[in-house]
């Protein structure tokens, strides 16, 4: 069969064809069988189960959150009670935050101007490098302290588990993995860790429908920017004693939007580019663990708030640096920024939108979590508004000063939450997939998704006259 | 065996013996393998040894890469690698193919398999074919308090002789039974400890195939640690092991598995997060 001296691996694999046909076909079967057998035989000698003893309170909680019938709302009654706390929790902070650091602004600047420091470098440092600092910190510190902590403790409990099997049929429906429902509630997290953890789907055309679908739910980065827009401007319509309830439920709504384009797309996707039916697989059911106080705060305030923050920190300074230039040189009387912010309006305003708005997309490409803070720095760069701005003003100013109406921030949380991928998730699904093919088809689906979302709403609003 | 005498030394702090080193992993003399169920704890040991932050949360499939961390413990400096949760080695996903890949051609020290005490029999499966491979192989039996609470017992001593490697009771939450774990993994590797892992026997004619086929590999690739898997795989027409040896991949992988993925997973380590 073979020479001695010299041996091929082709050599090596005519053996082994050789040799299998002289175990008979049942040797594998007999190989797993008798592992399994000795397993549970070694099993039966070593353990002892104490009848007497009653455990099954895991079973029941499991029988409830996973029910038919009440699964999914129990699911949605969690998500949205987050939502609301974080909503309640971080508004006083927020606005506590934004006052001492304008305040700090605005010391600053006078004390620069009163020892005959030049201008721009009063405005280029404190109005621009520093204002971006201060709108990034406290928009986005005090809803991520609040959310991440309690999202970590869900996550220590064992409750992911459960929603990916509550959502299990969906996906399956969608020609998608069940397990597309974990890498899903990750993304919830970080949509970057979101397209790593499809790494537990085996079948490759269903791990990459889950990661090109990834970004469909809002990460922690938008999160500020969704909740911000539904207290100021959703909520801002109903009665105050509401106004913390319709902010979550409309958190939630966008949340749901959310997942249903993660589906429609897992569907269109696994009908089209990637054709398949679903796999099957097992799920286990991890036991309820006692969160541990001390892994869940550095978790979520080290691992999480802090990265998130220092990340959108080091995109902020530059960003708010740049906008201080666009909105300082000028052109014909014009500042720049106005200039292009007058120039991307038409086309703005067809997704109902507006050119400041899209303006502060494009500068916050690199992070787009800060795009609500860089969105007011445009505004304010174009317009001139020194106070502190609370929530009350906030809405005063964009609706009386620039025109918003109900649209604008609807279909502003809209493309939030559709739009293009940060780019780090943009490096990682290429790192991951390794081809720039997938890399660039996640952002045409998810752009093109969020154009012709908001220009749909936008037209059918108008066409309805609500606007 | 219950836990509380286990620990040897009740009273004496965990630091007295165990020094973590976190990330510091340019010098270590013995590399030291975390293998195990999805969800049993691994990520919980690592931490608890390397005094790491490495990110853990109660669900399966939560950590998809690998992370290294250094401790010293009696003089030496153990260099640990946290492996994906697998349920087999067999199976083709991706994080299961980093585990399988470093416990294979990576040739730890010694192989920790940390098993679920409240799972017991599922979990064993894997312990019986990390077995397969390697015989310098610890059983951690892990969540000892959570079985506890379920009314559970495990006689990890049973579990010992019948697995014919040692078997040893912890709480990786708590660090209860860890100074054990770290001196019979010490001792395994300096061979104080025999170990005479239970292996599938299988006919005479299974015997006689896997044999000589195992020496035709070890013949072709000299150095190969576990000839005898990849014969048994190779009997079994595992595509993937097929195409490895087809294209010599087999010698790059012994080669290459120690340095690349010292950086790759330094780096992982750093970033920590998953």
């Amino acid at each position: 069969m073979t020479t001695n001296k010299e041996i091929t691996p082709q050599d090596i694999l005519l053996k082994a064809d050789a040799l299998r046909p002289q175990l008979g076909s049942g040797f594998r079967d007999e190989i797993v069988q008798s592992m399994y057998a000795e397993a549970q035989r070694i099993t039966d000698r070593a353990v002892q189960q104490d009848k007497k003893q009653k455990w099954d309170l895991d079973q029941r909680i499991d029988r409830l959150v996973t029910s038919p019938i009440f699964g999914l709302p129990i699911m949605l009654f969690i998500l949205a009670a987050i939502f609301w706390l974080t909503i309640v929790g971080a508004n006083v902070p927020s606005q506590l935050l934004a006052t001492g650091l304008f305040w700090i602004e605005e010391q600053a600047a006078n004390l620069f101007t009163s020892i005959g420091i030049p201008w721009w470098i009063t405005g280029f440092l404190w109005h621009g490098v520093y204002r971006g600092l201060a709108w990034v910190i406290s928009v986005m510190l005090p809803p991520m302290a609040i959310f991440f902590p309690i999202f970590t403790i869900l996550e220590d409990l064992g409750y992911l588990p459960r929603v990916a099997f509550n959502l299990d049929w969906l996906f399956k429906k969608a020609g998608a993995h069940g397990k597309q429902a974990l890498s899903m509630a990750m993304g919830f997290g970080c949509n970057a860790a979101g397209v790593i953890s499809t790494r537990v789907i085996d079948s490759p055309r269903e791990r990459l429908i889950a990661i090109l679908t990834n970004n469909f739910v809002p990460c922690n980065g938008r999160f500020p920017t969704l909740i911000m827009l539904a207290t100021v401007f959703v909520a801002a319509s109903f009665p105050p004693a509401f106004a913390s309830f319709v902010a979550a439920g409309s958190v939630l709504v966008v949340v749901l939007i959310g997942v249903f384009f993660t589906m429609l797309m897992s569907w269109i996707l696994s009908r089209t580019v990637l054709k398949g039916e679903a796999s099957a697989f097992t799920l286990e059911l991890p036991p309820y663990r006692r969160p541990s106080i001390g892994r869940i705060l550095y978790t979520s305030l080290i691992d999480r708030t802090i990265f998130v923050l220092w990340r959108a920190i080091l995109t902020a300074a530059p960003a708010g640096a740049l906008i201080w230039i666009l909105g300082n040189i000028l052109v014909q009387d014009v500042s720049l920024a106005n200039h292009i912010a007058s120039f991307l309006n038409p086309f703005g305003l067809l997704l109902g939108l507006d050119g400041v708005i899209l303006l502060a997309y494009i500068i916050a490409i690199p992070a787009n979590e800060i795009v609500v803070p860089t969105m007011m720095m445009v505004y304010m760069g174009v317009g001139m508004m020194t106070d502190p701005p609370s929530y009350n003003q906030l809405y005063t100013l964009l609706v009386d000063g620039y025109g918003w109406t109900m649209l604008t921030a609807v279909n502003l949380m809209l493309f939030s939450l559709l739009h293009n991928p940060c780019a780090t998730t943009i490096l990682t699904i290429y790192k991951e997939t390794k081809s720039m093919r997938w890399a660039v088809l996640s952002v045409v689906i998810t752009l093109g998704t969020a154009f012709l979302v908001t220009f749909l709403v936008a037209s059918l609003v108008r066409l309805a006259g609500w606007v | 065996m219950t836990i509380h005498n286990t620990s040897g030394c009740e009273g004496c702090p965990m630091t007295a013996q165990l020094e973590q080193m976190g990330l510091k992993l340019d010098k270590f003399d013995r590399i030291v393998a975390l293998a195990g169920n999805p969800n049993t704890g691994k990520s919980t040991l690592f931490n608890t040894l390397t005094g790491l932050n490495q990110h853990t949360g109660n669900w399966p499939g939560k950590t998809v890469t690998r992370a290294e961390g250094g401790y010293v413990f009696q003089n030496v400096r153990y260099k640990l690698i946290d492996l994906p949760g697998t349920y087999s080695l067999l199976s083709a996903s991706q994080d299961e193919e980093v585990a399988r890949n470093f416990i294979l051609f990576g040739q730890p020290d010694c192989t920790v398999v940390v098993t679920d005490a409240t799972a017991l029999e599922r979990n064993l499966n894997l312990v019986l074919q990390v077995l397969e491979i390697t015989e310098k192989v610890v059983v951690a039996v892990n969540l000892m308090d959570e079985a506890k609470r379920k009314g559970i017992q495990v006689d990890t001593r049973s579990l010992a002789r019948d697995l014919g490697v040692p078997a040893i009771p912890i709480i990786a939450r708590n660090g209860e039974g860890v100074q054990t774990l770290l001196s019979t993994i010490a001792s395994v590797i300096s061979g104080e400890i025999a170990t005479k892992p239970l292996r599938v026997k299988g006919s005479a004619q299974f015997q006689s195939a896997v044999n000589s086929l195992s020496e035709e590999i070890k013949k072709l690739f000299p150095g190969v640690p576990n000839a005898r898997w990849l014969a048994i795989r190779l009997l079994d027409g595992d595509v993937r092991v097929k195409e490895a040896i087809q294209s010599g991949e087999i010698n790059d992988l012994v080669n290459s598995q120690r340095r690349s993925d010292v950086q790759f997973s330094s780096r992982m380590a750093v970033e920590g997060r998953q």
